[in-house]
């Protein structure tokens, strides 16, 4: 269980978090809902230890994660797929993979979850030679999403993985997403359509500049006049 | 020019541009990953050398003595990684390039006070001294021969660690996505400690090359092949290895078919014609033969 209370984040002058207190209990689906800039990414970030919350506490399973090197963090079963894919992409499809999987200590199942990266996202097979460089931007998705899923994951960190996609494709993204709940994975997904993330996620947390201002199970977000109105178009 | 000149002023461009590809290698590396321009790096050449000469008066074998004093000088890049970089890792780039100049400067002058100024025979073995005759009128010295296949074996070994072991894969996308790679999980310091290790091993083997070459060391050796090797790099794309490599070689032949054609009246000019061009590539393709036009990373 990943528990966050009170934290932090400032680059320089900027204060990008003001004090976000949230959990994702195990096997749980929570989505953080917010327009730009409203912290969403940095808050991951502070998760997978890039930033340093200051103050603030980040706990996974009764682990200080704030103390923790991000290799550290990957360790722990805790891997992000990041905003705008960071691809390698001069590395092969197949390199790009196999480094979700640096910090696995069981490197013989590895051409197993392989097979399953491949039957969640059969595009990523045709291209195993190819550089990440010269795939589409959906397809560059689904290797963010697989090469994530390569860590074998207990907490999986989706960050904006709908970004600038095709309506069809973002279909795509977001049943993966729900088969993957299905198959037990923890996620925390950070998305600004806040309609499709609050479709498939059990509870929410809405951001704004820094700050949570409304939280609940999705439904009744969804539901939320409020949320409708800012988020969701209605 | 007839075509045993030919053949021998080739055969030497490809050795020096040997010696520079090595010394190249290590700078590109190490500012793919750090974005750190080593000037040290040729204090590293330049104590490998020094450390070669020492070993030798042992009486070991020739091959004994190099291995020993490449092993120097991976020690020698670890400390300096350990007690100069790290510290300043994440500093600003004006921060971490006066810090690898301090290095440099720092290396030289305690070498001018250990082993003084004054340069010295380097002891390169007797056999590989010798001219090979390889027919056609083409003579070649055995130190040239050794130099470009020494090279040639330690670009293949590179070649094989970076596509075929994970550190080795690890290496390439941090060097082109640092935070990515943290987020893989790649211990980024592991990275850093690799590329030093590397870079040191073919700088080592580069002063060794170089005092075969020159036949004599001293103190300041480094600067001008760390200068070669820097503009091989710049003019190859900085930061990308193969265009180092390219660089490396671009450099060697012209500098050696310059001399080789120039009047005798314009051959210590060389280095002008070398910088001269660097200027030109500079102005035509300011990222480099091979370097990307992608935006600076942050």
């Amino acid at each position: 269980m990943l528990i966050l209370e009170d934290v932090h984040v400032a680059y320089g002058a900027i204060r990008a978090v003001k004090g976000i207190s949230l959990e994702v209990q195990d096997r749980e689906l929570v989505a953080l809902v917010g327009s730009n800039g409203a912290g969403k990414t940095t808050t991951l970030r502070a998760v997978s230890g890039l930033f340093r919350p200051r103050p603030g506490s980040i706990r996974y399973d009764g682990t200080d994660l704030t103390k923790l090197a991000p290799h550290e963090i990957v360790a722990r079963g805790i891997s992000q797929s990041p905003e705008g894919r960071q691809i390698f992409g001069s590395l092969t499809v197949r390199e790009n993979l196999m480094l979700g999987a640096v910090r696995r200590k069981d490197r013989a199942k590895l051409g197993d979850d392989l097979d399953r990266i491949f039957d969640l996202f059969p595009v990523l097979k045709e291209r195993i030679g190819q550089a990440g460089g010269t795939l589409s931007g959906g397809e560059q998705q689904m290797l963010a999403i697989g090469r994530a899923l390569m860590a074998r994951p207990r907490l999986l960190l989706l960050d904006e993985p709908s970004l600038g996609l095709a309506p069809l494709l973002v279909q795509r993204i977001f049943d993966v997403v729900a088969r993957l709940k299905a198959e037990g994975v923890t996620i925390l997904l950070v998305e600004q359509n806040a309609r499709k993330a609050l479709e498939v996620a059990d509870r929410g947390y809405v951001l704004e500049t820094g700050r949570i201002v409304l939280q609940g199970p999705a439904a009744e977000l969804a539901a939320n006049p409020e949320v409708e109105r800012a988020y969701l178009g209605g | 020019m007839n075509f045993g000149q030919f053949g021998q002023q080739f055969v030497n461009g490809l050795s020096l541009g040997s010696i520079y590809a090595l010394v190249a290698i290590g700078l590109a590396m190490i500012f793919g990953i750090l974005r750190l321009i080593n000037f040290a790096h040729g204090e590293v050449l330049m104590l490998g050398a020094f450390a070669t000469y020492f070993y030798a008066r042992s009486g070991l074998p020739f091959l004994v003595v190099a291995v020993l004093a490449v092993l120097t000088t991976v020690v020698i890049g670890l400390v300096m990684e350990r007690v100069a970089y790290r510290p300043t890792r994440g500093a600003p780039d004006v921060a971490l390039l006066l810090t690898s100049l301090g290095v440099s400067i720092a290396l030289q002058n305690a070498a001018v006070l250990a082993f003084s100024a004054q340069p010295r025979k380097f002891p390169t073995p007797r056999l590989i001294e010798q001219q090979v005759d390889l027919g056609a009128g083409v003579q070649i010295s055995g130190t040239n021969l050794v130099t470009v296949g020494v090279a040639l074996a330690l670009m293949a070994g590179l070649t094989l660690f970076v596509t075929r072991t994970q550190l080795g894969v690890s290496m390439r996308a941090t060097a082109e996505n640092v935070t990515a790679a943290q987020l893989m999980g790649i211990n980024i310091t592991t990275v850093i400690v690799a590329a030093f290790v590397i870079g040191s091993v073919m700088a080592g083997v580069a002063g060794i090359l170089w005092g075969a070459r020159v036949g004599r060391i001293e103190p300041l050796m480094g600067f001008i092949p760390v200068l070669k090797a820097f503009v091989a790099t710049v003019i190859g794309g900085f930061g990308s290895i193969p265009g180092a490599v390219l660089g490396a070689y671009i450099l060697g032949f012209g500098e050696i078919f310059l001399v080789a054609w120039l009047p005798d009246a314009l051959t210590s000019y060389r280095d002008a014609f070398v910088f001269t061009a660097l200027i030109l590539v500079l102005l035509v393709r300011p990222q480099g033969i091979l370097g990307s036009t992608e935006p600076e990373k942050i």
